[in-house]
């Protein structure tokens, strides 16, 4: 019997292979309702390999996924329509023009009339109202993105998935994306995302999985994430083009037009420490800053 | 209708709306085609007798074949075309990912087909009618006929599609076998008129029938019984229906 609030995304132990090449070596993680997920991961981790087996779109060689309860594959009718998926690639049907197609989207689920204000609602939403009966193939780039947006969303899924959304977008698209986002998730919807802007990551998600190599290298809460980074960071820049002592040339980071960034461990190298070292030096220091590890030192300390 | 129901019904209705969005190039343009081979063959080969076929002139014997012929190729080329195109241009993410069954994506897919051949035989008949007065011997028969052969060449089309990476491919299935089986299936000729080697290889033809039928159905007797002919039509039917499904249910070269 399937529990009676299953949680909005349930992936176990699932293995895809093509041929000797691993993509996914045994994932299994789950996601809450009314999460804002966050799966990341560099280029060819797997994440959109695990984005197509949940979407039904490839198949698993083993394991299982579930959408509120529902497995992708012998219950495949109400998985998919529990699910709206923003794809990665710019596609869209040159057959149809905006209105018409998100019809049509609608349609593949089982909605009819009753989803044409919603339509209508996300077309002025995503700024896309202007190009309602505009044909597929005389939009730029950004609208498409945006008809995508709004044709995985037309037939108003518990939970979305958005396979990098605002990858080459501007800034006004992906503003809009993620106050339309934030609504929804305020309303209930599970929100998955895959981006390589960590700093959305950061701010979107409440909690994040890092995948890589197809495997799960992390998965918390962002707050406890980037409580793991044992370090800080401290960027100094000295008068008179003064030169750090040798005693603390292991422990620069980067250096960059005078610049230079220590990477602290905050037990081992208290920054009082480094000060005392720099006075005894006889270094006059111009500029100091120091900064809290963000969301891409933990991405690049877990997946180098 | 059930949201299942809504399902097939807008697969159906998008598939029968990108070929109505081009309708100058899916039906008139086949339409025209097939006339110059009915102008051109007529007037080549007027008054010309056709073995077996007593007081049907050759341009009366001509129409049906011809009609069939472009029944034949237009139901290929329509699931054909939608599905490499689709998978070209990605858009094939679309369908993929929404809660269609395999049966309801054969049966949108064959079901448009089947509009697109059936307005462009009406056509071709209705321009042909003017020139050349044709009996309708058996209706019911003709209406088989129609639905066979259509739906057969609308599942090769959905095999073609599927197995297809490039519109090359596409090309060539129809190059190489839908053109040369069509046109070697006795659309301008009676068979009686062939050698015992061709005859006998005519005979191996499913479109042999599908054009032998369709003439049945209109002259009430053509070169074969018409059980003979719906028998090899059904059973042609069933193995491409059978490979179509096949494909689609264990979602081979879609869903990787």
């Amino acid at each position: 019997m399937s529990a009676p609030f299953p949680p909005a995304l349930v992936i176990d132990e699932v293995r895809k292979s093509y041929g000797s090449l691993q993509a996914l070596k045994g994932v299994s993680f789950q996601i809450e309702r009314g999460e804002f997920f966050g799966l990341l991961g560099p280029n060819g981790a797997g994440k959109s390999t695990l984005i197509s087996i949940i979407a039904g779109l490839s198949r698993a060689t083993s394991g299982k996924v579930a959408v509120l309860g529902h497995d992708t594959v012998s219950d495949f009718r109400l998985a998919r329509r529990k699910l709206g998926v923003v794809p990665q690639e710019l596609v869209f049907d040159p057959f149809f023009n905006v209105v018409d197609m998100l019809r049509i989207q609608a349609g593949y689920y089982g909605c009819g009339e009753e989803v044409w204000p919603w339509i209508d609602e996300m077309l002025e939403r995503l700024d896309l109202k202007a190009k309602r009966s505009v044909s597929m193939r005389a939009l730029s780039g950004g609208m498409k993105r945006r008809v995508l947006i709004a044709q995985a969303l037309v037939h108003k899924p518990p939970v979305v998935i958005l396979d990098e959304p605002t990858a080459g977008v501007d800034v006004e698209l992906r503003r809009t994306l993620w106050s339309f986002m934030r609504d929804l998730h305020s309303q209930g919807t599970t929100v998955v995302l895959t981006t390589h802007y960590l700093e959305e990551a950061q701010e979107m998600c409440s909690r994040i999985a890092i995948l890589d190599k197809g495997e799960i290298k992390a998965l918390e809460t962002t707050p406890q994430l980037l409580a793991r980074h044992p370090f800080r960071f401290l960027r100094l820049k000295f008068a008179n083009g003064g030169s750090l002592p040798d005693s603390l040339r292991s422990l620069v980071a980067s250096e960059n037009n005078g610049v230079i960034e220590l990477k602290l461990d905050t037990q081992a190298n208290p920054i009082a420490a480094v000060f005392d070292a720099l006075r005894a030096a006889g270094l006059a220091i111009e500029d100091v800053h120091t900064r809290e590890p963000d969301l891409e030192d933990i991405f690049l300390e877990l997946t180098k | 209708m059930s949201p299942d129901q809504i399902g097939f019904v807008t697969l159906l209705k998008k598939e029968v709306m990108r070929f109505w969005a081009v309708l100058g190039q899916t039906v008139s343009a086949p339409v025209i085609t097939a006339l110059l081979y009915l102008l051109v063959f007529a007037q080549a080969l007027q008054g010309r007798l056709v073995p077996g076929y007593d007081g049907i002139s050759y341009t009366q014997f001509l129409v049906p074949g011809l009609v069939m012929m472009t029944v034949i190729q237009n139901a290929f080329a329509n699931t054909s075309s939608s599905l490499i195109q689709s998978k070209v241009m990605g858009n094939i993410v679309f369908t993929l990912m929404a809660p269609l069954s395999p049966l309801e994506w054969f049966g949108a897919y064959i079901l448009a087909a089947l509009v697109r051949a059936a307005l462009v035989a009406a056509a071709m008949l209705a321009t042909a009618l003017i020139f050349v007065p044709l009996p309708v011997a058996q209706p019911l028969a003709l209406i088989g006929v129609f639905l066979l052969a259509g739906g057969s060449l609308a599942a090769l089309g959905l095999i073609a599609g599927i197995w297809a990476q490039k519109f090359d491919h596409i090309a060539a299935f129809t190059n190489f076998v839908v053109t040369p089986l069509s046109f070697l299936s006795g659309v301008f000729y009676s068979v009686h008129s062939l050698p015992k080697f061709w005859y006998t290889a005519s005979h191996l033809n499913p479109f042999f029938y599908m054009i032998d039928g369709f003439r049945y159905g209109f002259f009430g007797h053509a070169d074969v019984p018409i059980a003979q002919s719906l028998l090899w039509m059904s059973g042609f039917f069933i193995v491409c229906s059978g490979a179509a499904l096949w494909m689609l249910v264990t979602g081979y070269r879609m869903r990787k």
